[in-house]
């Protein structure tokens, strides 16, 4: 510290001057939102300033567990949630299999073009998803077509009305559109691979597959377990937007995740208070989480996912 | 990787394993590929024999009507212009202040730097949810206006955290002699920081574009006027539309509307729109994809 300068006169304050209005933004979006969980402790409607609402105190979260309709629903919808996530996090090695199987391929060329190609639906949107779900699965969609012409369905199913099956189709969705990214992560972890060791296992007389196994698998571990720690700690966010998208009438019940609760409470029933509530809850157990992930990666691996 | 290995294993003989893999690699390219193929050559082909499901591997009876006829419908043009100027204006912004902010942080000398980074650090890892978001959007006026697509995207930390690790690895010394030249921290951002770090600024660029294309939930949220809604809200319109239409063909009740197929069936705006919709991306992406891994490796290292 240079002492004889006032603090405010120092280049490094000019420079925070400068990003003032950033700060504030972040203050305006991130926190602001937080003193929103007011809301879940007063009988607020829409169009009613919060001053002239009723504070009730816990009645809301209290409601969760006593009213036999919503504990009901919350346990469904947590369900939905937790059969979701897990599906995702049992297939989450996947990615790690399709990264050394594409680092096996020989022609560095065929390889970037299978890279091209299956990153595709990571940059597309999930309407864009539902767009390709329905030329694909509805009635007269091109499965059906399929089908039908080999004679194997008389009139056409639509895959994406049935309420069969709903958690597969929904992981089969997100692999389609995440595989080939995610694969990208271990791709790059598998270039940085000690070379001299896949020689020497190579000299030692170990194939393909040893190598493999003995040599790329461990190297790619930890990249593995900081992503499966993300995930589990992210077990109850698993995201709106691709959910809304793809639900109807008649796949709604085992549809209907956490976040999207939350949005049909809030936003399509007008129970403003009681959604605050549930996503308070879900706020709190997840950031619970996450510190806890971070806590396992620390005593396991003796470093921080942060 | 590296050609000295590429040369070893060419010598090597092809085996039963490689020949499998070629074609397992094969069918997983075509099956994330295929289905834009399907859409697309049913947008070109004739609308009869689309509607008669004829159409599955070659297109046949070739026309580019339905991109002009779509173009035409209600309110399509609107989302277009939309949509393109979200993301011209929102890129631009968030790479403005993200990576304004990113270069301020990368300054050790920042006035009380570690509190104020950890101050936007620490919004990554929570969340208030979604309905005081919404209540807090609508009470700073975000809501049926088109600063709602723009400005909360302003600062995003996890740009800032790329952009700020990039510019700690260029050398201090190139800024430090303009430095000696008394130009400020402005002018030496934009005229030595800036022009030096071009990878990270199509990476956070080319990812925020894709973002403010795709996005779908703050039109959900947000915006009740027509004249806002943006393609992918058109689109998740018209796909809704069509299922009902599907669902009341099937019992029969709407016969008539399949009739009308000759010019401009729903299903040749659901698909044309979905090709229109798509393709702006798939221009844009196979060309960054070295930006975007050296973008995620960062970004793994660092997380």
């Amino acid at each position: 510290m240079v002492k004889g300068k006032k603090e405010w006169q120092k280049p490094g304050f000019k420079l925070f001057l400068m990003t003032v209005p950033l700060l504030v933004m972040v203050f305006l979006f991130s926190y602001m939102p937080l003193a929103g969980w007011i809301y879940a402790f007063y009988d607020y409607r829409a169009g009613m300033k919060l001053a002239n609402c009723d504070f009730v105190g816990l009645k809301h979260f209290i409601s969760i567990f006593n009213s036999p309709v919503k504990l009901h629903s919350i346990l469904r919808v947590m369900k939905n949630t937790l059969g979701i996530s897990m599906l995702n996090i049992i297939a989450s090695p996947l990615p790690m299999v399709v990264a050394i199987l594409l680092n096996e391929l020989r022609s560095v060329r065929y390889r970037k073009t299978v890279q091209t190609l299956t990153t595709l639906p990571h940059f597309i949107s999930w309407v864009l998803v539902y767009s390709v779900a329905f030329s694909m699965f509805s009635t007269d969609g091109l499965v059906n077509q399929v089908l039908m012409g080999l004679g194997l369905t008389e009139k056409g199913v639509n895959f994406l009305a049935d309420p069969n099956h709903t958690w597969l189709k929904m992981w089969g969705w997100n692999m389609w559109k995440v595989l080939g990214w995610d694969a990208i992560m271990y791709l790059a972890a598998i270039g940085s691979v000690d070379r001299e060791q896949v020689e020497a296992a190579q000299i030692d007389g170990a194939g393909r597959w040893k190598v493999i196994w003995h040599v790329e698998v461990p190297a790619l571990l930890p990249t593995f377990f900081v992503l499966l720690l993300m995930s589990i700690s992210n077990i109850i966010n698993c995201g709106m937007e691709q959910f809304y998208v793809f639900s109807n009438a008649m796949n709604k019940s085992s549809i209907e995740v956490l976040d999207l609760y939350v949005y049909n409470q809030g936003l399509g029933s007008n129970q403003i208070p009681y959604a605050t509530a549930v996503g308070m809850l879900k706020s709190v157990i997840s950031v619970t989480l996450l510190a806890m992930a971070n806590g396992m990666s620390k005593t396991l691996r003796g470093e921080s996912i942060f | 990787m590296s050609g000295k290995l590429k040369g070893k294993k060419k010598r090597k003989p092809i085996t039963l394993t490689d020949v499998i893999l070629y074609l397992v690699f094969a069918v997983f390219a075509l099956i994330c590929v295929f289905p834009f193929y399907y859409i697309f050559i049913n947008t070109i082909s004739d609308n009869q024999l689309v509607g008669r499901g004829q159409i599955s591997v070659l297109p046949r009876g070739i026309h580019f009507n339905n991109y002009v006829e779509v173009m035409k419908q209600r309110g399509l043009g609107q989302a277009a212009f939309i949509s393109v100027a979200r993301t011209v204006v929102g890129t631009t912004l968030t790479i403005l202040g993200s990576m304004f902010l990113g270069y301020a942080m990368s300054r050790p000398e920042y006035w009380r730097h570690k509190l104020w980074y950890r101050y936007i650090i620490v919004t990554m890892y929570f969340n208030a949810g979604i309905i005081p978001w919404f209540l807090t959007m609508k009470n700073l006026g975000l809501t049926n206006n088109f600063g709602a697509y723009v400005i909360p995207g302003i600062v995003a930390p996890f740009y800032m955290i790329l952009y700020k690790t990039y510019v700690e690895s260029i050398p201090a010394s190139l800024e430090e002699s303009a430095q000696l030249d008394g130009a400020g921290y402005l002018s030496r951002f934009f005229r030595i920081i800036f022009p030096l770090s071009k990878p990270m600024f199509a990476t956070i660029a080319v990812f925020t574009a894709v973002g403010q294309w795709n996005s779908f939930n703050d039109t959900l949220f947000l915006i009740k006027d027509s004249k806002l809604f943006t393609l992918q809200y058109i689109l998740y319109q018209y796909l809704h539309e069509a299922e009902r239409l599907a669902e009341r063909m099937r019992s029969g009740q709407a016969a008539m509307i399949a009739e009308r197929g000759s010019t401009l069936t729903s299903t040749a705006i659901r698909m044309t729109t979905t090709i229109i919709v798509v393709f702006p991306v798939m221009c844009v992406y196979p060309f960054f994809q070295k930006y975007f891994t050296k973008g995620i490796m960062i970004g793994a290292v660092k997380g």
